[in-house]
């Protein structure tokens, strides 16, 4: 895409000079005004943009209060509750940032269900997936350490369960666990770490992200029919087209994530975190945050040993497993269409797919008894099947519906149904008129 | 198409099985949801309920429970004046020091002095209450929320229920009855099927009828006594809920506004580019 020629042309003296030195004017210019979008966009290709804006809320916000926050086992609730009552604005600070996290990973898994639907890490789109992975990846460290900060009930015992996950690990795992605690159970350096961390992980993600936008200037985005861009007419410059979409769905994005800050701050939080952490009184029921339920279930849904691997290990493992099975979905998914809407079985097992991953995190909202094993057994079950076994099968044997030859043909037959229904409403309508 | 549905009818009485096959959950009652001030996005503290309710707290809850997270000063929010302040945190004494000699020493309470703790630390605490301590009041109409269970958890973001707090003191100090017949009570302990964690827990019954005098003509009855204090807890865990709520009325008209024009450029920019 970018690699077309640039069509910046600086009009003005300064304008020259700095473009002959370093030219990062037409950078922006081919970047963020000139760059060609694919014209037939809808709403879930948004949440890219949105996603930048998230990660400049969290910073700006974390930034902020990390010049009131003390990490230490002495200090940090009291330095949390001082930040909610005395410090200008801080209970604003506070929530924006708690509930940022959460509206955050809202975002980020529309964006990546919108990737597996409309199959967007397809060749020649891989690298831009897998960057997209480890993104996910940082971020959820970076949201689990950040919800040991505040040092209540749930920081404290989530940070214990969560790190003694490691010692499953066969021979290095005591070691990796207190390598990571500071110690042998979580205490004063694990709080110094993990805010040191916390602080440092999302400027990795920037980092991250300026490869991921870097990769898809280059492959040039995918759109909602997953044919590639063919002519002129596909696209649309960035500026006016997307910037004005982006930021109208930015702001009701924005709408919804002020009405849980102002309204219901505390709804996606766990009260026992307004109790300060205590090791020797135990939580009844240990929860993370909403966010990581799904992996949770696929965690405790191992409750057997196989061959050598005990069901810790084997828990352990499926919960990694889990998450890291997404860097080869490309490499899965053998069919040659792409967008799950030419392909009836995937986008039925898609949603399939969707339903489960949500029960899951009910799942994992659950104690790990009765019935609830065998649930989160089976939902573990169909969530790897959906990957090893229905995304190779369904590319081979799948009949695909007829494609559109281009986007600009895609998206004239969609005009002209629309403009054939909206006659029929007409009619329908002129007696009433 | 009909064996899918029969699925997932199958799926749905697995799901009720499940959850109806649970253990024993505690409280045995669900706290009863009352009409609060504060509630909804236009709520503000009662400040009149709130006077009460530090009067309740200091009279029926203070000999126990600290309130060490809450400042004099942030009285002045309850609508007493500055000298009020003043001499309501004259009425404690609080350990200062060291002096020019080295010596701890005591002095009455400023309104920069927090409320003090009734005892001296959580050890002694629990030594004067039977091995548990009382916990501080600063924060417990935030730490304390029974689970609301599918799909009210769904509701109560259209309905902005954020009041399972004080609902939940509400319902606990009204919620002390005796026991049940053949219940094998703990002793020391005092039956409430309210209780967050259990169906008896070390804290007698606090209140009762006629306990506290009230100079405003408020009914002296443990329910408005329950009311007012639980109002006070929620207040003193969440100080600054009116400028939270009224700022978010600002916000959510602004952005409204804002993006009903963006989305009318929109409109206008895409008007003769099918999409």
């Amino acid at each position: 895409m970018s690699g077309g020629h640039s069509t910046y042309s600086p009009t003005t003296g300064l304008g020259r000079w700095f473009d002959t030195r370093l030219p990062i004017p037409r950078l922006v210019h081919d970047s963020f005004i000139s760059y060609p979008v694919p014209r037939n966009l809808n709403y879930a290709y948004t949440f890219g943009g949105i996603l930048a804006l998230m990660l400049g809320v969290q910073l700006i916000t974390g930034i902020v209060l990390a010049m009131h926050y003390s990490a230490s086992t002495q200090l940090a609730f009291d330095s949390v509750e001082k930040i909610m009552r005395d410090v200008n604005s801080g209970w604003l600070l506070r929530y924006l940032h708690a509930n940022g996290a959460s509206m955050f990973f809202v975002a980020v898994y529309i964006h990546l269900f919108r990737g597996l639907y409309y199959g967007s890490y397809k060749a020649p789109r891989e690298i831009i997936w897998v960057l997209g992975c480890i993104i996910y990846l940082l971020m959820m460290a970076t949201a689990f350490m950040g919800y040991v900060l505040p040092w209540g009930q749930m920081s404290f015992w989530g940070a214990t369960v969560i790190t003694g996950f490691f010692t499953a690990i066969p021979v290095v795992g005591e070691w990796v666990q207190t390598l990571l605690l500071g110690g042998f159970a979580v205490d004063n350096p694990t709080l110094n770490r993990f805010f040191s961390l916390h602080y440092l992980l999302p400027f990795m993600i920037a980092g991250v992200v300026v490869l991921h936008i870097w990769a898809f200037h280059i492959t040039g985005q995918t759109n909602p029919t997953g044919i590639e861009v063919k002519h002129k007419t596909d696209t649309v410059p960035f500026t006016p087209y997307a910037t004005i979409k982006d930021g109208f769905a930015m702001i009701v994005f924005v709408a919804l994530f002020a009405y849980f800050v102002f309204y219901i701050p505390n709804f996606m939080g766990h009260a026992d975190n307004y109790i300060p952490a205590d090791p020797l009184k135990t939580p009844a029921h240990i929860v993370p945050e909403w966010y990581f339920l799904p992996f949770y279930a696929i965690l405790r849904a191992i409750t057997f040993s196989i061959g050598p691997i005990d069901s810790k290990l084997g828990g352990v493992l499926a919960m990694f497993g889990a998450v890291l099975i997404l860097f080869v979905v490309p490499w899965l998914d053998t069919s040659k269409v792409r967008s799950a809407v030419y392909r009836p079985w995937y986008k039925l097992f898609f949603w399939l797919f969707l339903v489960n991953a949500v029960f899951l995190g009910w799942l994992g909202s659950r104690p790990a008894e009765g019935i609830y094993i065998a649930l989160m057994q089976a939902a573990t079950a169909f969530y790897f099947g959906f990957f090893i076994i229905i995304m190779p099968l369904l590319g081979l044997i799948e009949t695909p519906r007829r494609l559109p030859n281009s986007i600009t043909e895609a998206v004239l037959e969609k005009k002209k149904k629309g403009s054939a229904s909206a006659q029929t409403a007409a009619a329908a309508t002129e007696t009433q008129g | 198409m009909n064996s899918f549905i029969k699925g997932l009818a199958a799926f749905g009485i697995a799901l009720g099985v499940a959850t109806s096959a649970q253990a024993a959950e505690y409280p045995l009652v669900k706290p009863v949801e009352q009409d609060w001030t504060f509630a909804g996005p236009f709520g503000t503290y009662d400040k009149g309920q709130l006077q009460r309710g530090l009067k309740v707290y200091r009279e029926g809850c203070a000999a126990c429970h600290g309130l060490t997270r809450v400042a004099f000063r942030t009285l002045a929010d309850l609508g007493y004046s500055e000298a009020q302040v003043r001499s309501l945190a004259a009425e404690y004494e609080v350990n200062d020091g060291p002096n020019a000699d080295g010596e701890m020493f005591d002095r009455a309470a400023l309104p920069s002095d927090y409320f003090p703790s009734p005892f001296a630390n959580p050890e002694a605490a629990a030594a004067a209450n039977n091995g548990a301590a009382p916990p501080d009041l600063s924060l417990i109409a935030k730490a304390r929320a029974v689970e609301r269970g599918f799909p009210t958890f769904v509701f109560d973001i259209f309905t902005q229920y954020a009041e399972s707090g004080p609902d939940y003191v509400y319902s606990l100090l009204t919620g002390y009855q005796d026991a049940p017949e053949g219940y094998n009570q703990q002793p020391g302990t005092h039956y409430n099927p309210h209780f967050l964690s259990g169906t008896s827990l070390s804290m007698p019954n606090p209140l009762s009828d006629g306990q506290i005098s009230y100079d405003d003509g408020s009914p002296e009855t443990v329910d408005q006594y329950a009311h007012d204090v639980a109002a006070f807890l929620m207040w003193a865990a969440e100080p600054h809920l009116e400028a939270r709520k009224h700022m978010g009325f600002n916000v959510m008209v602004f952005l409204m506004l804002f993006g009903a024009l963006v989305y009318l450029t929109k409109r206008k920019v895409w008007a003769n580019v099918d999409h």
